[in-house]
C-alpha cells in the first residue's frame, strides 16, 4: 500500500515536472529590464504604496495567460494559427505586423538592460552589447528547444537575487504588508502612470503567443492540462513575488532616505550601494540576468509566431535554407536592436518606455482576439469560458483598454 | 520554381481572391450580386467548380457551372436565370469556407501547408466557361494577393505580384485533413497517395498535424502501415499517438513491428495502457515484446531485437535458405547468419552474401568470418557504439551471462542512438 502511494505521489511530482517550463519561464520573463525599470521607479518614488496593485495584477495575469494556456491544450494549436484558421490573413498579417515592431521595441530595451547593468561595473556598452549579442544568437539558434529551457529554468534561480538585495536593505517590512493589502491613492498623476506602467509591463502580448505556443510544443493536451494550470498560476504568483521584493528593495533603499524618480535600473543598483556591496551586486546581476534571458526568448518567440502565423517554416530543427524566414527574423531583431542601442546617445529610458506603450496599444487587440477564440465551442468544446469567468476576462479587458489608453496618452504627452 | 499556371497564359487563370466578390450578371447584363464562395463536388469532378455561391439582396444563391456564360476579371455573365437558394451539403468542399487557411497534406513536399490562395484555370466547355482548381498557393505571392485584395484593383495586383516568386502545390497532390470519417467519404478523401511515401515522409508529416487531426488519420492508416511509421516518429509522439487509439487496434500495429521497437514505445507509455495492450496481442510476440521490456533502454539488452537467424554450426547453406524461407519477413532486415554451440552460444558468423557464392551443400562453417565479436547484455549504449565502430561490424550479436545468443543489434539502431547522444 505504501509503495503505491508513493508511487503516485511520485507520479504526480514527475508529472508536474513534466509539464514545468511554459508558464514559469513566461512569467519569469516578464520581469526584464523594462519591468525591473517600473518596478524600481514604483518603489523609488512612491515607497511601499504601489504594493497593493500586485494582488489585482497577478490576478489579471493569471486570467489572460491561462485562457493562452487553456486554448493551446485544448486546440492543440498556437494563438496566430487560431488567428488566421478563425479570422483569415489579412487580420492576422496585422496583428503579427503590429506585434513584430512592440517586439522588436521589447528587445532593444533589453539589450539597454544588458548594457546598463555591466556599465556599472565600468565595461563598456560597446562590449558587453556585441558580445551577448553573439552569444544570444549562438544560444538560441545552435540549442535545441529542451536544452534552452534547461538553460533558462536555471536562469530563472538567480532571481532570488533580488529576494537577497530585499532582505539586505533591511526595510520597513511592516509597512510594506501593510501597503500590500491596503489600496492606496496618492494624487500625483506621476503615481498614475507608474500604476498603469505596472500592470501594462505584467500582461505582454508577446507573453500571451509564447505561452500558448510553448504548450503546443510540450505535447500538453486537455488531460493533462490541469496540471498545468497549475504551473502558469505557480509561475504568475512568482512574477509578483519577484516584483514585490524589487519594489520592496528601492523602496527602503531610496524612498525611506530620498524619494526620487530613477534615471534608469542601474541607478536603483546604486542606490544600493550603501547598504553594502552584496545589495548592490546581486541587483545588478539580476537586471542583467533578466536582461539577458528575454534577449534571447524575445526573438525566438517572434520568429515562432510571425513564421507560424503566416505560413513559413519555421523551429530550430530545420536548417538555415529550409526556414530562411524564421532564422532571418531572429537574427535580423537581434541586429537591428544591437545597432539602435549602440548609437551614440541612445536615449534608453525613453526606449524603454516606449516598449511598454507599444505593448499596452497592442495588448486589449490581442485579448478581444483571444476571448472571441476561447468562447467558441466549434474550437474549445465544452472548455469554454464559464459565464462567470467570461464576466471577469471582459471586466479585465475594459479596464486594461481604459488603463493602456490613459498612460498612452500621457506617454505621448511625455514624449 | 514553374508551377502549372505559369504555363497558362494570364487571361486564362483566376485567383480565388479575385473570384470572391466578382459580380454576377443576368441574360440582361445587370448585376445580380457578388460570388460569396464557390464549391466543388469531388464525388463528381475532382477539380471543377460545381457552384458559385451568390450573396444576393437577401439570402444566398447557388449557380450551376453550366449556367456561366463567361467568367472572368470584369465577372460572371450567366446563360441562364434559374438561380435556386443555397443549400449547404456535406458533399460540398467550399472553397473559402472549408480550404482558405486551413491546413492540407502536400503529398509531394511531404509537408503540412497552410492555404493561402488558389489558382483555377479557365476553361471553354462548348456554350459556358467553367472554372477547374489547379493549384492550392501558398508563400508570400499568395500573401501580397490576399493582403492587397479589395485594396488595390486586380489588374494592378497581378502586374505587382509578378516581382514575388510563387509557391504552389498542383491540387493533384493536396489532400485534404478532415477528422469526421463520413464527411471523409462525402469528400472523396483518398489515402492512396500515402502508398507512395516513404514511412519516414509519412512520419514527419504527421508530426506536423494537430494531435486531433493526427488520431483521425491514424484510424484510417491500416496496422501495417502505421507500424512502418511509428519508428519513425518523434519518441515524445510515439507513446501518445498509440496510447489514444484502441487497444486492439494498437495491439494489431505493435505485433506488426520489430519486438525491440515495440519495447521501447510500449515502455514509454503508461503502464496501465501497455499492459492492455500487451494483453491484447497474440501469445509469441507479447512473450518477445515482454522479454525486451525487461532491459533497461541504454543497454545492449535494450537496443537488441530478438528476430535473428541462428543456426547450428553444422548447417549447410541449403539449411539456410530453408530457415529463411520459413520465416520470410527476416529477409528484410537480416545481413548476417550466426552459428551457434549446443549452448547456444556464437561460434561463427556468415555474411548474408557469401550464400551466393558457394554450391547448396557447403557447410556455413567454412564461410564465417575469422572472429565473432559479442557484447553482453548488459553493456552500455557507449560500448556498443565503440564496438561497431572499432570492428566495423554490421550487426553485433548480444550475449547472456552464460555467453549464450540472446538477440542482436543493427546498424541502423545504432545510427539512431548516436544521432540521439
Amino acid at each position: 500500500m505504501k509503495a503505491k502511494k508513493l508511487a503516485r505521489i511520485r507520479a504526480g511530482l514527475a508529472g508536474f515536472l513534466a509539464v514545468l517550463g511554459p508558464g514559469f519561464i513566461t512569467a519569469m520573463v516578464d520581469n526584464d529590464a523594462g519591468g525591473i525599470y517600473t518596478y524600481s521607479e514604483a518603489g523609488a518614488r512612491f515607497g511601499y504604496v504601489p504594493l497593493w496593485s500586485l494582488i489585482p495584477i497577478t490576478l489579471i495575469l493569471i486570467v489572460t495567460q491561462e485562457m493562452c494556456a487553456r486554448m493551446g491544450a485544448v486546440t492543440g494549436k498556437g494563438l496566430s494559427d487560431l488567428i488566421r484558421e478563425e479570422f483569415g490573413l489579412r487580420a492576422t498579417f496585422l496583428i503579427l505586423a503590429a506585434l513584430l515592431l512592440t517586439n522588436l521595441t521589447n528587445i532593444m530595451a533589453n539589450f539597454a538592460g544588458v548594457a546598463s547593468s555591466l556599465e556599472l561595473f565600468n565595461i563598456s556598452r560597446y562590449i558587453t552589447v556585441p558580445l551577448s549579442a553573439v552569444a544570444v544568437w549562438l544560444l538560441v539558434v545552435k540549442g535545441t528547444y529542451s536544452r534552452v529551457e534547461k538553460v533558462f529554468l536555471g536562469a530563472s534561480a538567480v532571481y532570488i537575487c533580488y529576494c537577497i538585495s530585499a532582505f539586505l536593505v533591511k526595510p520597513n517590512w511592516k509597512l510594506a504588508l501593510e501597503h500590500t493589502v491596503k489600496p492606496t491613492w496618492v494624487g500625483d498623476p506621476a503615481y498614475v502612470t507608474i500604476l498603469i506602467g505596472l500592470v501594462g509591463t505584467s500582461v505582454a502580448p508577446w507573453m500571451q503567443f509564447y505561452l500558448q505556443a510553448s504548450i503546443v510544443e510540450k505535447g500538453i493536451t486537455a488531460e493533462d492540462y490541469v496540471l498545468s494550470r497549475l504551473e502558469v498560476i505557480i509561475g504568475c504568483v512568482a512574477m509578483s513575488v519577484i516584483a514585490f521584493f524589487i519594489i520592496v528593495a528601492c523602496a527602503g533603499a531610496i524612498w525611506s532616505v530620498q524619494p526620487m524618480a530613477i534615471r534608469d535600473a542601474a541607478d536603483a543598483a546604486l542606490a544600493l550601494k550603501p547598504f553594502g556591496k552584496y545589495a548592490y551586486l546581486l541587483f545588478a546581476i539580476g537586471l542583467f540576468n533578466a536582461s539577458l534571458f528575454a534577449a534571447t526568448i524575445q526573438p525566438l518567440s517572434t520568429a515562432y509566431t510571425v513564421c507560424e502565423g503566416l505560413g513559413f517554416e519555421s523551429g530550430l530543427d530545420k536548417s538555415f535554407r529550409e526556414a530562411p524566414i524564421f532564422y532571418g527574423i531572429i537574427t535580423l531583431t537581434i541586429f537591428v536592436s544591437v545597432v539602435v542601442i549602440l548609437l551614440p546617445g541612445f536615449p534608453l529610458v525613453r526606449m524603454i518606455l516606449f516598449s511598454q506603450v507599444l505593448n499596452g496599444v497592442l495588448l486589449p487587440f490581442v485579448l478581444i482576439f483571444m476571448l472571441q477564440l476561447v468562447n467558441k465551442h466549434r474550437i474549445m468544446g465544452k472548455w469554454t469560458n464559464t459565464p462567470f469567468y467570461n464576466l471577469v476576462s471582459w471586466a479585465t479587458v475594459i479596464t486594461l483598454i481604459a488603463l493602456t489608453l490613459v498612460l498612452t496618452y500621457m506617454t505621448l504627452r511625455e514624449l | 520554381m514553374a508551377t502549372a499556371a505559369q504555363a497558362i497564359e494570364m487571361e486564362k487563370i483566376l485567383y480565388l481572391t479575385e473570384l470572391q466578390g466578382l459580380p454576377v450578371f443576368d441574360l440582361r447584363e445587370r448585376e445580380i450580386g457578388r460570388v460569396k464562395d464557390a464549391a466543388v463536388v469531388p464525388l463528381i469532378h475532382r477539380s471543377r467548380i460545381d457552384r458559385y455561391l451568390v450573396g444576393g439582396e437577401r439570402a444566398w444563391l447557388t449557380v450551376r457551372y453550366e449556367q456561366v456564360k463567361r467568367i472572368g476579371l470584369d465577372g460572371i455573365f450567366l446563360l441562364d436565370e434559374k438561380l435556386t437558394p443555397y443549400h449547404d451539403d456535406e458533399y460540398m468542399l467550399r472553397l473559402v469556407r472549408d480550404l482558405l487557411d486551413q491546413q492540407i497534406i502536400d503529398a509531394q513536399g511531404r509537408k503540412v501547408v497552410r492555404v493561402t490562395d488558389v489558382t483555377f484555370e479557365i476553361r471553354d466547355e462548348g456554350l459556358n466557361q467553367t472554372l477547374h482548381v489547379l493549384e492550392v498557393d501558398i508563400g508570400l505571392r499568395a500573401i501580397f494577393r490576399r493582403l492587397f485584395q479589395g485594396i488595390l484593383p486586380p489588374r494592378l495586383i497581378r502586374r505587382l505580384q509578378e516581382k514575388i516568386p510563387p509557391n504552389s502545390i498542383r491540387w493533384e497532390f493536396v489532400n485534404i485533413i478532415e477528422p469526421d470519417p463520413q464527411r471523409r467519404l462525402r469528400l472523396n478523401v483518398s489515402l492512396e497517395w500515402l502508398k507512395s511515401l516513404h514511412p519516414a515522409d509519412l512520419a514527419d508529416i504527421l508530426e506536423e498535424m494537430t494531435a486531433t487531426d493526427r488520431q483521425a488519420f491514424l484510424q484510417q492508416l491500416d496496422s501495417e502501415l502505421v507500424a512502418d511509421v511509428l519508428p519513425e516518429v518523434d519518441p515524445k509522439l510515439q507513446a501518445s499517438m498509440l496510447e489514444h487509439l484502441e487497444a486492439s487496434k494498437a495491439a494489431d500495429i505493435i505485433e506488426e513491428m520489430e519486438p525491440d521497437q515495440a519495447a521501447d514505445i510500449l515502455a514509454e507509455m503508461d503502464r496501465q495502457i501497455s499492459e492492455e495492450i500487451l494483453r491484447q496481442m497474440e501469445v509469441e510476440p507479447q512473450a518477445e515484446v515482454r522479454e525486451l521490456m525487461r532491459y533497461e533502454e541504454d543497454t545492449a539488452g535494450g537496443l537488441m531485437t530478438t528476430r535473428f537467424l541462428a543456426l547450428p554450426s553444422g548447417a549447410s547453406v541449403r539449411d539456410a535458405i530453408e530457415a529463411l524461407r520459413a520465416e520470410p519477413e527476416l529477409a528484410d532486415t537480416i545481413n548476417t547468419i550466426f552459428l551457434v554451440d549446443e549452448n547456444r552460444r556464437p561460434v561463427g558468423a556468415v555474411p548474408l552474401g557469401k550464400l551466393f557464392l558457394v554450391p547448396e551443400d557447403t557447410s556455413l562453417k567454412e564461410l564465417t568470418l575469422p572472429t565473432v565479436v559479442t557484447v553482453p547484455i548488459t553493456a552500455s549504449r557507449k560500448e556498443v557504439v565503440d564496438l561497431f565502430d572499432k570492428y566495423n561490424i554490421f550487426t553485433l550479436p548480444v550475449v547472456d551471462q552464460e555467453g549464450r545468443l540472446e538477440g542482436v543489434i543493427t546498424a541502423d539502431d545504432v545510427i539512431s542512438v548516436m544521432h540521439r547522444g
